[in-house]
C-alpha cells in the first residue's frame, strides 16, 4: 500500500511539473528495472557490450563538450555548478589523473595533459554490484551494470568501492538543477545514486549510446563477445589500455591512446 | 524492573530533560536534513562517507568491547568483574543504539530500510552486518536484563542464558571484524585495502571501549551509592593499557608496509592525514592530537604507580577515548576517501547541521544509557540497603 502511495505521490510530482507523459514512459518510470530487463524485438543484443574511446579523434575542446552535453541532456543529469553536490555520468581529466599507475614523464609530448573522456567502465567484475546490500546496483546479462533508482536506499557503499569515481550521489533534489528537462527519460530524487548505464533505455528501442552518436568516431561501441564487431576490429588494431587493469575489476571501456604510428 | 528508572533524584531528571533537549535540537537538524537531503552535510562526491559512518564504526568497537568483561567473568570465572559486567552488557546496548541510528542518518533513502530485508544480498558486508548488529543488540538486551532480572530475585540466572553469554563471545569479536571487512575489502581504496584492518579495529576497540567504562564507573561511584570497586577498574585500566598498545602497534605496521614499499597509492592517505597533501591538511592538527593523546595514555598506563592512582588513570582512559575517537571516528574514514581516485584531494569537514545530529544521536545514547544503569544501580543499592551480598 505505501508503495502505490509512493508512486502515486511520485506521478503526481510529474504531472505538477506540467509535462506531458505518454503512458509507456509512465511506466518505465515506475518500473524501470523491469524494462531495463525487456527485451523488444527491435532492440540491441550483445553477449558483452563494451565501449573503445579513440581519443585520437578529440581534437578540441567542443569535441568533449558535444559528448558530455548529449548524454547529461537526455539523462537529465542535473547540473548544480558547484563540486560538493556534482553529479556527473560523462566527464574528462587528464591522462596522468586518468591512469594513475601510468605516470610516466617521458610519454610522447602532450600525452600526460591529454584528455580522456570518462564514464562508468561497466566492469565484468564489479565491486559496486558485489557491495550493494539491496541489489539496487546491479550486472545485466549483457554486461552492462545497471541501478534501480527506486530500490537504491542511498547508503553509498556503491561509491566507496568503485575505483573509478564513476558514481555520483544526489545529495539534494536535482529536479531544479536540470538546465532543460529530457521528458523520455526519468529524473531522480534526492539521496540515490547514479552513473552512466550505457543508454540501455537506448539499446531496448535499436538505438546505440548517445555519446558515441555524436562523437564523430571518438567512441565505439559493440559487442566484445563478436571477433567481428566494430570494437573488436579496432582493438585487434591498436594499443589500448583499461584503467586501473590491475585491481581486476575488468572494465568493458578501452581507450586507445596514441596516433598512428604506437599502433 | 524499568520502573526504577523513572523515580530518581533531582539531579537525575535534570540530566535526564538536558539529554531530551539535546535530542530535540538533534531531531529538528534532522529533520531539516531530512527535506533537503545529505547536502547539508560536509559530504561530497569524492568523500562520500563522514563524521556519521566514523561514529558508527567507532561504536561497533565500543559495543564489542563488553567482551572484554565478560570473557573474563563467564570464561576465567573472574569474579571480581561480577558487579560490573552489566554496566559491559548495557554499554554495549546503548553503542549499538547509537549505530543504528548513525547508519539511519547516513542514508539517502531512510525511508526505504526495509529494502535490506526485502532484497537481501548475500555477497554485500552491509548484509552481514545489518544481521550480525541486529544479533547482538538482541543478545545483549536478553543476557543484561535477564541476569539482573536474576540478581534482583537473588537468584542465579537462569541456566538457559549460559549458552547465550558464550554465543555473545564470538559474536562480539564478529560485529567489528564484520565492520572493518566493509572497509578492507574493497580495490582502489589503499588506505583501507589492508588484512589487518579487522584486527586493528578489534585493538583500538578493546582500548576505547573499557575506557568509557573505567570513566563511566568512576562516575557511577562517584554519583551514586554503588561503588564498582577498586579491583576490577584496575583489572580493566590493564586491558586498556595492553589493548592501546597493541592499536598503535598495528598502526605503526600499516606506516612501515606503505612508507617501506614507497607504493604513492599506499602512502598518500597517510600523508594527507598526518602532514597534508597538495597544501591542505585539514585533519593533521587533529591527527597529532590523537598520536600525541595515545602516547600519554601510554605512559600513564604503563607505568602501574601512574595508573594505580584513579585520578591519573581516569584522565589517561580520557586521553585514549578520545584519542582513539579522533582516529577511528573520523581519520580513518576521511583518510580512505583522500585523495580521490584521480589523485586529486578534497576535503572533508563535518558541517554544522551535520554536527549538532551527531550529538544528538550520542545524547540518544547517553539517554539509553542512563535508563538503563538508573535500573542496574537501583538494584544494586537496594541490595546494599538490605545488606545482602551481591554475588
Ligand atoms: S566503473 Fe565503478 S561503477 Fe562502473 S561498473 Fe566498475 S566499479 Fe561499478
Ligand atoms: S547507494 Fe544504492 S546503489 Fe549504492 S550500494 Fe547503496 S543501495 Fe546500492
Ligand atoms: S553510454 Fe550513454 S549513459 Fe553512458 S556516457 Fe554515453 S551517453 Fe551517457
Amino acid at each position: 500500500m505505501s508503495i502505490s502511495r509512493r508512486d502515486f505521490l511520485k506521478l503526481a510530482g510529474i504531472s505538477s511539473l506540467g509535462i506531458g507523459f505518454s503512458a509507456t514512459d509512465l511506466l518505465w518510470k515506475n518500473r524501470a528495472e523491469a524494462v531495463e530487463y525487456m527485451s523488444s524485438p527491435k532492440g540491441l543484443t550483445a553477449k558483452r557490450w563494451a565501449m573503445v574511446v579513440d581519443l585520437r579523434k578529440f581534437k578540441t575542446e567542443e569535441d568533449y563538450k558535444r559528448v558530455i552535453d548529449a548524454c547529461h541532456y537526455i539523462h537529465n543529469v542535473p547540473d548544480f555548478g558547484n563540486l560538493k553536490d556534482e553529479v556527473k555520468w560523462i566527464w574528462t581529466d587528464t591522462f596522468e589523473h586518468v591512469f594513475p599507475f601510468q605516470k610516466n614523464e617521458y610519454l610522447p609530448e602532450g600525452v600526460q595533459e591529454k584528455k580522456a573522456v570518462l564514464f562508468c567502465n561497466h566492469c565484468d567484475n564489479p565491486p559496486c554490484v558485489r557491495v550493494c546490500p539491496t541489489q539496487a546496483t546491479f550486472k545485466r546479462k549483457d554486461g552492462i551494470v545497471a541501478q534501480d533508482y527506486h530500490r537504491c536506499i542511498g547508503c553509498r557503499f556503491c561509491m566507496a568501492a568503485c575505483p573509478f569515481g564513476s558514481r555520483s550521489f544526489n545529495w539534494r533534489d536535482p529536479r531544479p538543477f536540470i538546465k532543460r528537462l529530457y521528458p523520455k527519460f526519468p529524473t531522480r530524487t534526492k539521496g540515490v545514486v547514479e552513473k552512466c548505464n550505457f543508454c540501455v533505455e537506448r539499446l531496448a528501442k535499436g538505438l546505440g549510446p548517445k555519446c558515441v552518436e555524436v562523437s564523430n568516431g571518438g567512441l565505439i561501441f559493440g559487442d566484445l563477445s563478436d571477433p567481428e564487431s566494430e570494437v573488436r576490429k579496432i582493438l585487434s588494431k591498436h594499443y589500448s589500455l583499461r584503467r586501473k587493469a590491475e585491481l581486476g575489476t575488468r572494465p568493458s571501456v578501452f581507450y586507445i591512446i596514441g596516433g598512428d604510428e604506437d599502433a | 524492573m524499568l520502573e526504577k528508572a523513572l523515580t530518581g533524584s533531582r539531579r537525575y531528571w535534570g540530566w535526564i530533560f538536558f539529554l531530551l533537549a539535546v535530542i530535540g535540537v538533534g531531531f529538528i537538524f534532522y529533520l531539516r536534513q531530512f527535506a533537503y537531503g545529505l547536502g547539508i552535510t560536509g559530504m561530497s562526491r569524492d568523500v562520500s562517507w563522514g563524521l556519521y559512518i566514523g561514529q558508527f564504526t567507532f561504536l561497533v568497537g565500543v559495543a564489542a568491547s563488553a567482551v572484554m568483561l565478560v570473557i573474563p567473568y563467564y570464561l576465567h570465572d573472574f569474579k571480581k568483574f561480577g558487579k560490573i559486567v552489566i554496566l559491559g552488557e548495557f554499554l554495549a546496548v546503548a553503542a549499538v543504539v547509537m549505530c543504528m541510528l548513525f547508519i539511519m542518518a547516513d542514508m539517502g533513502q531512510p525511508m526505504r530500510v526495509m529494502n535490506l530485508v526485502l532484497h537481501p544480498s548475500p555477497k554485500s558486508i552491509m548484509f552481514w552486518d545489518a544481521i550480525v548488529l541486529n544479533g547482538y543488540l538482541l543478545l545483549n538486551i536478553v543476557i543484561g536484563w535477564n541476569t539482573l532480572e536474576a540478581d534482583r530475585k537473588e537468584v542465579p540466572p537462569p541456566t538457559w542464558l549460559k549458552p547465550l553469554i558464550y554465543l555473545s563471545i564470538p559474536w562480539a569479536i564478529s560485529i567489528h571484524t564484520v565492520t572493518a571487512f566493509l572497509y578492507a575489502g574493497l580495490p582502489g581504496r589503499p588506505f583501507w585495502l589492508s588484512a589487518i584492518m579487522a584486527a586493528r579495529f578489534l585493538a583500538s576497540a578493546f582500548a576505547a571501549g573499557p575506557a568509557l567504562l573505567i570513566i563511566l564507573a568512576l562516575i557511577v561511584r562517584k554519583l551514586t551509592k554503588f561503588d564498582p570497586g577498586k579491583e576490577p577498574i584496575q583489572a580493566l585500566g590493564k586491558i586498556v593499557t595492553y589493548a592501546i598498545i597493541a592499536s598503535t602497534f598495528f598502526l605503526g605496521l600499516e606506516v612501515f608496509t606503505a612508507f617501506y614499499s614507497k607504493i604513492p597509492g599506499h602512502m598518500a592517505s597517510f600523508q594527507y592525514l598526518y602532514a597534508g597533501l597538495d597544501g591542505v591538511g585539514k585533519l593533521v592538527p587533529m591527527m597529532w592530537l590523537s598520536t600525541i593523546l595515545a602516547v600519554v595514555a601510554i605512559i600513564l598506563l604503563v607505568n602501574p604507580n601512574t595508573r594505580k592512582n584513579e585520578s591519573i588513570l581516569a584522565f589517561a582512559c580520557v586521553a585514549a577515548f578520545i584519542s582513539l575517537w579522533i582516529d577511528k571516528g573520523l581519520g580513518l574514514i576521511v583518510g580512505g576517501f583522500v585523495p580521490n581516485p584521480f589523485e586529486r584531494v578534497t576535503e572533508y569537514w563535518p558541517t554544522l547541521p551535520e554536527t549538532v545530529i551527531t550529538i544528538g544521536v550520542w545524547a540518544i545514547g547517553l539517554l539509553v544509557l542512563t535508563v538503563l544503569y538508573k535500573v542496574a544501580i537501583s538494584i544494586r543499592e537496594a541490595q546494599i540497603e538490605s545488606g545482602s551480598n551481591t554475588h
